[in-house]
This record gives structure tokens, sequence and C-alpha cells, in this order.
């Protein structure tokens, strides 16, 4: 297990000082501006080779990300804007580091802005998280009174502005370039790519879009090294990660842990295990609604970082574990996903406004048996059609929990339609 | 997609305006954008606005397109575009926002929105019979190892059960504002029954964050 003094949030459950002071006792602001001092390039490259990936999903290099920015402001001004719109569901991780840990947050605000050469930056929030927009809005505001943010923010001699903005229930603002728009007081509809925020983003102006929790780790990264990040999990895995845990563990839980904890290490030292034992296990959604299933088989070996669970068709995502036991009924857990995507698509491409109704209309009929065998392989076509056919990943984030359904439980779908057809509930059809 | 419709004329006020301390919190909210960015505020202002009048008129909607500088379309489209906004009115003392996506539903949040059905109205979005009570199915909250929660207002109420819930309806029904938070003793979002992390610092603060603030804030 992660020892506690690796832990970058010291304060993720809340219980200790909240308040600026406690954050400072904690290592919060400690020598921001000599991090600062460093230099831009500097403070890119620490990032780069601590091999940080992004925690909002994609696991794209947060280093690499940064660089992309121009090297000189020239006549429109940076933006740094963070994506605070956490809605993928089963992900409650950056909630807790906003409401109990901010000042992570704003000082990496700080010092991510400056190696992007931003003097203001904006934090779009869920619209539901008014708590912990108030929490935020507290500790920035604390800031301000102690000069660590405003003009020569914390004696770095770098202006900096820090403003909140919200948003109002939609999940397709958590893609970055519909967040841009939602954040230019528009519908959040994804902008075709290219051009890419950091040429052309908030306001016509180059930005960048990251994750709340790939910014609130920068500051720990740049105070105790590139190498002590790098120390945890395995190769192009790098770090520590906050993991949320839902559904049918005993003791669900959100918890930082080092990257590469196998699945049953997770669940057994956090969440007191898979409710009524390992072998009770059905299958885990192991990133967040987006990514396919793993059954309990491959989750026996399973390892929590990018690349294991790419290698499995399946993805880390937002580390958001959705446990299943075996009294679950998988279609219509599935299925739900399916509601929530064909609720959530912004309805600008056609095929995932479309494909999203489609597939969870047929979902319904699997979900009571009601279907006709061949429509399983229709369906599967179906989500072949949508995914990579869409300006974003919404289409192909709908599309990939019904293959990862079918991939894993066909047998469950079949014996369901069979048994609706003969009358008879076989031994495998849950329920 | 869903399809969004604003409430029909006869519940349509003629008139809205902010109050004056809502119109203090609309031209600092503004002042947070570029100049000539105003548009940016139309999501806080058409919220605030919200807040004020309980759901959103059409009248405010286009109150907040004047301010703006907007053309009207732009803001009812972002009215109709958002989930949050109430286009029609909904319960005085507590709409509740229940979430049925898959962490919640694998935890039982089936059983609260059979609550509502109960305590409140058969059918989502309806105002039950005396008034005070609304409800709705949402998708994913953001609140998933707290499974199953509910919203009402600005407060989340978190690990649930249906007797739980229940009593938190009678509550908001004789006007109290029962304390937000999870309802089973968690601090948080720890293992239930104590961190498994974290554990050596004493407690330093009485209740979590979103507790706290619920708290601090004056009730009307």
């Amino acid at each position: 297990m992660l020892a506690d003094s690796d832990r970058i949030f010291q304060n993720l459950y809340g219980m200790r000082d909240r308040s600026l002071a406690g954050a400072r006792a904690r290592g919060c602001w400690d020598g921001t501006a000599e991090i600062i001092a460093r230099g831009q390039d500097a403070i890119v490259e620490e990032v780069k080779a601590s091999g940080l990936r992004g925690r909002g999903g994609a696991g794209f290099p947060t280093g690499l990300k940064w660089s992309f920015m121009p090297k000189e402001v020239k006549d429109r001004p940076h933006y740094l804007v963070v994506n605070a719109d956490e809605s993928e569901p089963g992900t409650c991780k950056d909630r807790e580091i906003m409401r109990h840990d901010p000042h992570t947050l704003i000082e990496g605000c700080l010092i991510a802005s400056f190696a992007m050469r931003a003097n203001a930056c904006y934090i779009y929030l869920r619209g539901e998280y008014v708590r912990e927009k108030e929490a935020l809005q507290v500790a920035i505001d604390e800031c301000y009174d102690a000069g660590l943010l405003g003009k020569n923010a914390a004696d770095s001699g770098w202006d900096f502005d820090l403003y909140l903005h919200h948003g109002a229930g939609a999940y397709i603002c958590g893609e970055e370039t519909a967040l841009i728009e939602s954040l230019e007081g528009k519908k959040g509809m994804p902008r075709l790519k290219p051009p890419f925020p950091a040429g052309v983003g908030l306001y016509g102006c180059p930005s960048t879009v990251n994750n709340v929790e790939s910014i609130a780790v920068a500051p720990t990264i740049l105070r105790r090294g590139a190498e002590w990040f790098k120390g945890f999990g395995r190769d192009n895995n790098a770090g520590t990660k906050i993991f949320a845990i839902s559904g049918h563990v005993e003791r669900p839980c959100v918890v930082e842990e080092a990257m590469s904890i196998t699945l049953r290490e997770l669940l057994d030292a956090h969440c007191g295990g898979v409710r009524g034992g390992w072998d009770n296990l059905k299958a885990v959604i192991p990133g967040g609604s987006s990514v396919p299933l793993l059954p309990k088989d491959l989750c026996d070996d399973a390892i929590m970082d990018f690349d294991w669970l790419r290698d499995q068709k399946s993805g880390l995502g937002t580390a958001a574990v959705i446990v299943m036991d075996q009294s679950t009924d998988v279609i219509k857990a599935i299925w739900r996903l399916s509601k929530f995507y064909k609720h959530e698509s912004c309805g600008q491409c056609t095929p995932c406004r479309e494909g999203t109704g489609w597939m969870m209309r047929v979902m319904d009929r699997l979900v009571t048996g009601d279907a006709e065998p061949e429509e399983i392989d229709m369906l599967l076509d179906v989500t072949k059609q949508v995914e990579g056919h869409t300006i974003c990943a919404l289409g192909d984030a709908a599309a990939w929990p019904i293959q990862g359904l079918i991939r894993h439980f066909r047998n469950e779908i079949e014996d369901r339609i069979k048994a609706k057809r003969t009358g008879k509930v076989s031994a495998i059809a849950a329920e | 997609m869903s399809t969004r419709r604003l409430a029909p004329d006869a519940v349509q006020p003629q008139s809205f305006a902010f109050t004056s301390e809502n119109q203090a919190f609309a031209e600092a909210t503004i002042a947070k954008y570029p100049a000539g960015r105003q548009a940016s505020a139309v999501i806080p202002l058409l919220f605030r606005a919200q807040e004020q009048e309980g759901w959103l008129p059409r009248a405010a909607i286009e109150h907040v397109a004047v301010m703006l500088d907007m053309p009207v379309i732009r803001a009812l489209e972002v009215a109709t575009f958002y989930f949050m906004f109430k286009l029609a009115p909904v319960g005085t003392a507590a709409h509740v926002e229940v979430c049925g996506t898959t962490p919640c539903m694998l935890c039982g949040s089936e059983a609260i929105i059979a609550v509502c059905k109960n305590m409140i109205s058969p059918a989502a979005h309806t105002v039950s019979a005396d008034g005070k009570f609304s409800w709705e199915e949402v998708e994913c909250l953001g609140a998933c190892s707290n499974a199953p929660m509910v919203q009402i207002g600005k407060d989340y109420y978190e690990d649930l059960t249906p007797e739980s819930f229940a009593q938190l309806l009678e509550a908001f029904g004789r006007g109290e504002h029962p304390r937000p938070g999870p309802q089973n003793q968690r601090f948080a979002s720890e293992p239930l029954g104590g961190a498994t992390s974290l554990r050596d610092a004493a407690l330093a603060e009485p209740v979590n964050a979103s507790i706290a603030l619920a708290e601090a804030e004056p009730r009307r």
C-alpha cells in the first residue's frame, strides 16, 4: 500500500484543517516562487520527465501537452482552462480535490499557467458541484488575500488571475472543445480539430485544457522531483492516482494509490473486498462508463494502469472502478449506460445523435430478451458505424461499453433471448 | 439528446428583474470575462435567475439575453441545451434530482425512485398535489462512492436507503433543511467505518466541506 507520506492529497477526505494555514502546514505553497524561478522550459521538462499522463481519461502526456503552447505571447493572450466538469459515470475524484484539498489545485493553476505563459485561468466546474465551487471560491479568496494570486502572485513576479466558471448539467462539456464553447456562452457542441486549442482555443486564443487532478499533482511533482513521481507505477504509467470505487464492494471509497496497483489489492486493501468475496465478482468497469468492462477472469490479474487495461481492450479512463457482483444484471447495467449516452449526446453529429438512441432501443430489448438473436450482431455492427465517425469521442464512448458487453457476455444475452422464447429460465440467466 | 421546451404561456410570468443583490452578482460575474466576451456569463446568470425564481421563466431568459447583448435565440439555445435549467415550475419545498446512472443503480437508486413515485408523484417532472415537491431522474452527479444519492437544491444527500430518504422528504415537508452529506455516519468519501489511508492525523474539522458550507448559509 502507498505510504501516507507519498500521498499528494493529504486532505482528500477533508478531515484535516481545510484552510490556507492548514494547507501550508501540509506543504502546499512551499517555495512556489522558487519553482517559478526555474523558468517555463525547466518546469515543462520536469513534468515531461515525471511521466505524468493526463488524469481526465485519455492519458495524454501532460508535459507534452503544455509544450504545444506557443513559446511567445504575441497579439493574443494565453489561457489555461481546468476541466472540472467531472461527469463520467463512476468518477468522483476531482470533487474531493476541489472541496477538501483545493490549494493543491490553485497552486497548480499558478504554476501551470506560468509554464504556458498564461496570466489567466478559468476553472470550469460542472453546475451540480455547487458546494465544491463554494469551497474552491473560499480557498481562492484566501489566496488573493494572502498575495498568492493576483499581481506578482506568490512573489513570483508573475501576474495571475484565477476565475471559477460553471456549467449547467451537460456531460458533453467535459470534452475540451465543447467546454470551451460552453465557457464562451454557447451550447456545448464540440469543435472540429484542427485547429487545436493550443493554437485557437478560448476566445480564439492559445489555450490548454487540463483535468483537475493533472494540474493539482504538478506542484508536488515539482517539489519532490520527477524521479520520485516516476518511482510509482510501471514504465509509462508513472505516479500516484486517485481511484474512485463504487458499486458492489463492502465499503466504496475514493482513495489515492500507486499506479499499477492490482485491482484485487485496491479492492481488498481499501474497500473491504468484493461484496460476498472475490468469487462473487461478475465484472468490473475499470475506468468510468466509457471503457469496456472486464469479466471476472480478467479481473483476477488486472493491473490498474493505462497500458495493461488498454491491452485488454479496456482502459484506465478516469480510474473510476465500478464493481458488479454476481447478483448484477450486467445487460441492464450496460443498458443504463446506453441510456446515459443517448441522453447526453449533443446532437451535432448524425451517427451519435441517431445511433445512441438506436443502440439504447436495441439494448432495451436485450434487457427483456424481446429480441432476435441476429440483433446482437446488428447492434455490434451499429456500434462500429458510430465509433470513429463523430467529431468527438462521445460516439466512441457510447459504443465501447456495448462492444465490451457483447465480447464478454454474449452467452448471457443469447440465453435471455432463448429463455424469453421458450418461457424457460436457464441456469445462467440472472433474475 | 432530449427535447426540452419552455413551459406553456399560461404559467409564464410577464416580467423578470434581478434583485439588487443578484444584480450585483451579475455585474461581478460579467467582469470575470474579457471585454466583449460578456456572453460567457450566460450560464451563471441564467442559473442565478433560476435560483431567484425557483425555475427559469422565458422572461428571465430574455432579460439575461438583453443584459449580455446576445440575440435572445442564443440564450434560449443555452437554456434548453443544459439540463439543470428547470423550464417549468418545480416543488416549493424540494425538487429532488435522483441520480439513476449505473453506479447508483447498482447501489439501489431504483428503490429511491420508487419512494419518489410513492411520496411525491407517480411521474417525474410533476409537482405533487400540495405543490411542495417534484422529482426527476438525472444522470450521474459525480458522487458515485457515496451511492445512492440525490441532489436537492445545492446539496447532495448521499449513502441513502429508502428509509433514510423518506425521512429526509418528511423533514423537507415540515419546512426543515436536513443536514446534507452522507446519511450513514460517513465523514466524506472514505471507506465506511474508517479511512484506510491518512489515518494518523487528528480530526480537525467537525464536518466535511459540503456540510460546513450548507450549514453556514443563511436560510430564507
